[in-house]
């Protein structure tokens, strides 16, 4: 409880004063924030096993006792993870950070005896590559499709696109994953029913291997595409909606150039920029769906790894996964923002 | 101020929307009751004889792997799916006004470190963040812990949301004037700004409900949470485990994943109906606007362009 009294006297100093940072700087401000985060990832990912009530690492070994038999390094490898009963909470910390940085996650319970480092990393370049793809897929795919509605409200295309959108937007990622996998997996057969290549192929860079890979990937990119492009046409066609009554765009008009010109190159070019700062946001929303969707295809990424995980009560899997997803996200958040704060001054400007 | 009066917005999908979702709401109160008494349909009845059925007379929706109602497991699916979305709304909607309004409306230390704490909150991912916590409850609790987990993982979209439409309230004059005649800051913010932000609460608090329902159904789906109890998830979870899929059963997964989009359909007309009515460039012109615009072009053709503030003269002879 500070300060009742001086309500006003901030005030001016809020609205009147606003400084612009250079790039350098706030790079190094974003860096500051993103690594505030990763720490508060990592020590929650330290804190929520230990918040079980009494002694986790016994309760964990009980339970993963009762799905199947553990070996003595396994047990020993949980009290090493989830900290020894009686140990202080402090000393738990340094060595779960020490682990952390040495990779050593402990062995996987459910791909015994790999290590736990070795299987997420099999599962991190399929889930990345997906999600790389689809997110951008839907961000083009949505914003051009919003400019369209949002620079004339009310014409078939709007009535059409946006009702639509909005409708693919309200579905659950992994009902559509289940639909479209019935449909064009199961009845039609056109595509593979799973899996993220051909089993009866090794993994390298040939043409078949890579032919399998695409038409493996078709369904689960799809499902995202869909699920996630609804929401980038709305809000760029609210944007532009606003943006097209804008004097700057009226004088483009009334110079006469054509109808695309100051659709695209005037109006969308500001009506862009709240998507584009939200793209970084939406990595999360992005990453949480697609963990579902790779349930239903049984594509090799981290989801099904989780998957795996929570079905074989494989703790140090999961919450190795936790992390690794955790600062990944962090990790593409921080390039997206940057990508940002250069192409948008405003971004760099803060309030103080 | 006056308590807010409660009326139904014009607007048309505003009005689609809610009949949706109250439609749900009577499904969930009193559905069970007529399924069980009119149909002798219940949720946890084996029919082995006629396992895995297409729909039917006897069986609406047709039948699980082990012989269960569809229909019924759904109408039953709706009380608890939509009672985790209505508790996790609830609580994702509280600490979202407490978090966002407070900070806004403090400012200062206070709110720098709210906002971090939301923004750090924002950008740790949601789903791997609630498999976790409720990998470790174990069911412990069941639905209601898992709303509560929901809850609060759920939280800082709204919160930012709010914090920044407070900032927007925050100078107007009626809450000066609350606080010139001394109204503590707790009293400006709930007998001033929360009223003011009724509207937006009230849409957000949808939109949690219903983000709320995914979210238990994409856990109940992996097989956490309770997928003991009839959910629309837990529906969803037996249905991919029985291999629904590959046997053809679209009855299984089709209805309660339809339930889900329906609700989600819903939320999102009212949260577009009520942009329109914030926002009226939202919407399409009305029919006698449109006359109007379109007269008025037809007077102006032939001196320049037409008039370009009307962007669609010609729809609707």
């Amino acid at each position: 409880m500070t300060a009742v009294t001086t309500t006003t006297a901030p005030v001016v100093a809020k609205t009147g004063r606003r400084v612009g940072l250079g790039p350098a700087r706030y790079f190094l401000r974003r860096l500051g924030f993103y690594a505030v985060a990763t720490w508060v990832a990592l020590t929650l990912n330290f804190l929520i096993p230990r918040l079980m009530p009494g002694d986790p690492a016994s309760a964990l070994v009980m339970q993963m006792q009762q799905k199947q038999a553990l070996s003595s390094e396994q047990v020993a490898g949980i009290y090493r993870l989830f900290g020894k009963p009686g140990e202080p909470l402090w000393d738990q910390y340094a060595t779960y950070v020490g682990q952390v940085l040495h990779f050593d996650f402990g062995i996987s319970v459910a791909y015994y005896p790999t290590p736990v480092w070795e299987v997420i990393r099999t599962g991190l370049p399929w889930t990345i590559g997906l999600v790389g793809l689809t997110a951008v897929l839907a961000f083009v795919l949505g914003t051009a499709a919003g400019v369209v509605c949002g620079s004339r409200v009310g014409s078939r295309f709007d009535s059409i696109a946006t009702p639509a959108a909005m409708f693919l937007g309200s579905l659950p990622y992994f009902w559509v994953a289940l639909l479209l996998l019935m449909a064009f997996g199961a009845q039609l057969g056109w595509l593979p029913l799973g899996g993220g290549y051909d089993g009866d192929l090794v993994p390298s860079f040939n043409g078949p291997f890579l032919a399998s890979v695409v038409s493996h990937g078709i369904l689960p990119a799809l499902t995202v595409v869909l699920s996630s492009v609804g929401g980038w046409l709305v809000g760029m066609r609210n944007m532009m909606v606003t943006t097209v009554s804008e004097d700057y765009v009226l004088l483009a008009r009334a110079k006469g150039l054509s109808k695309g010109r100051v659709m695209f190159q005037y109006a969308a070019r500001n009506a862009v920029l709240p998507s584009v700062a939200g793209f970084a946001l939406t990595i999360g929303t992005v990453v949480s769906g697609q963990l579902l969707v790779e349930i239903v295809f049984a594509y090799p990424g981290v989801g099904y790894l989780l998957y795996q995980a929570v079905t074989n009560v494989d703790y140090p899997l999961m919450q190795a996964l936790f992390l690794n997803v955790s600062l990944s996200v962090l990790a593409a958040n921080f390039l997206a923002d940057s990508v940002y704060g250069l192409i948008d001054p405003r971004a760099r400007e803060t309030r103080s | 101020m006056t308590p807010p009066r409660l009326r139904l917005p014009e607007n048309r999908k505003v009005r689609a929307g809610l009949a949706v979702l109250a439609l749900f709401v009577a499904v969930a109160l009193f559905g069970p009751y007529v399924v069980e008494g009119l149909l002798g349909l219940s949720p946890s009845d084996i029919h082995t004889t006629d396992a895995m059925q297409g729909p039917s007379g006897t069986h609406p929706l047709g039948t699980t792997a082990t012989g269960e109602d569809v229909l019924a497991q759904v109408v039953a699916g709706a009380r608890i799916s939509l009672l985790v979305g209505l508790v996790a709304g609830t609580v994702t909607t509280v600490l979202s006004v407490l978090v966002g309004v407070t900070g806004g409306y403090l400012g200062g230390r206070t709110d720098s470190l709210l906002t971090a704490i939301t923004n750090v909150s924002l950008v740790i991912p949601g789903m791997p963040l609630l498999i976790i916590i409720a990998s470790y409850a174990q069911g412990r609790g069941g639905w209601l812990a898992v709303a509560l987990i929901i809850g609060l993982t759920a939280w800082p979209w709204g919160a930012r949301q709010k914090r920044a439409q407070t900032l927007s309230l925050r100078h107007r004059d009626f809450v000066t004037a609350a606080e010139m005649t001394g109204e503590s800051r707790w009293g400006v913010i709930t007998r001033e700004i929360v009223p003011s932000l009724a509207p937006i609460i009230s849409v957000s608090f949808l939109g949690a409900v219903v983000g709320s329902m995914f979210a238990d159904a994409g856990l109940s789906f992996i097989g956490l949470g309770n997928i003991n109890t009839t959910s629309w998830g837990s529906m969803l979870y037996w249905a991919q485990n029985g291999s629904a899929l590959s046997r053809g059963a679209w009855w299984w997964f089709v209805p309660p994943g339809a339930c889900i989009a329906l609700v989600g359909l819903a939320a999102g007309l009212v949260n577009f109906g009520m942009d329109e009515i914030s926002n009226p460039r939202m919407r399409r012109p009305g029919r006698r606007a449109r006359r109007l615009a379109a007269a008025a072009a037809q007077g102006a053709r032939g001196t320049a362009r037409p008039a370009t503030t009307n962007p669609h003269p010609r729809t609707n002879p």
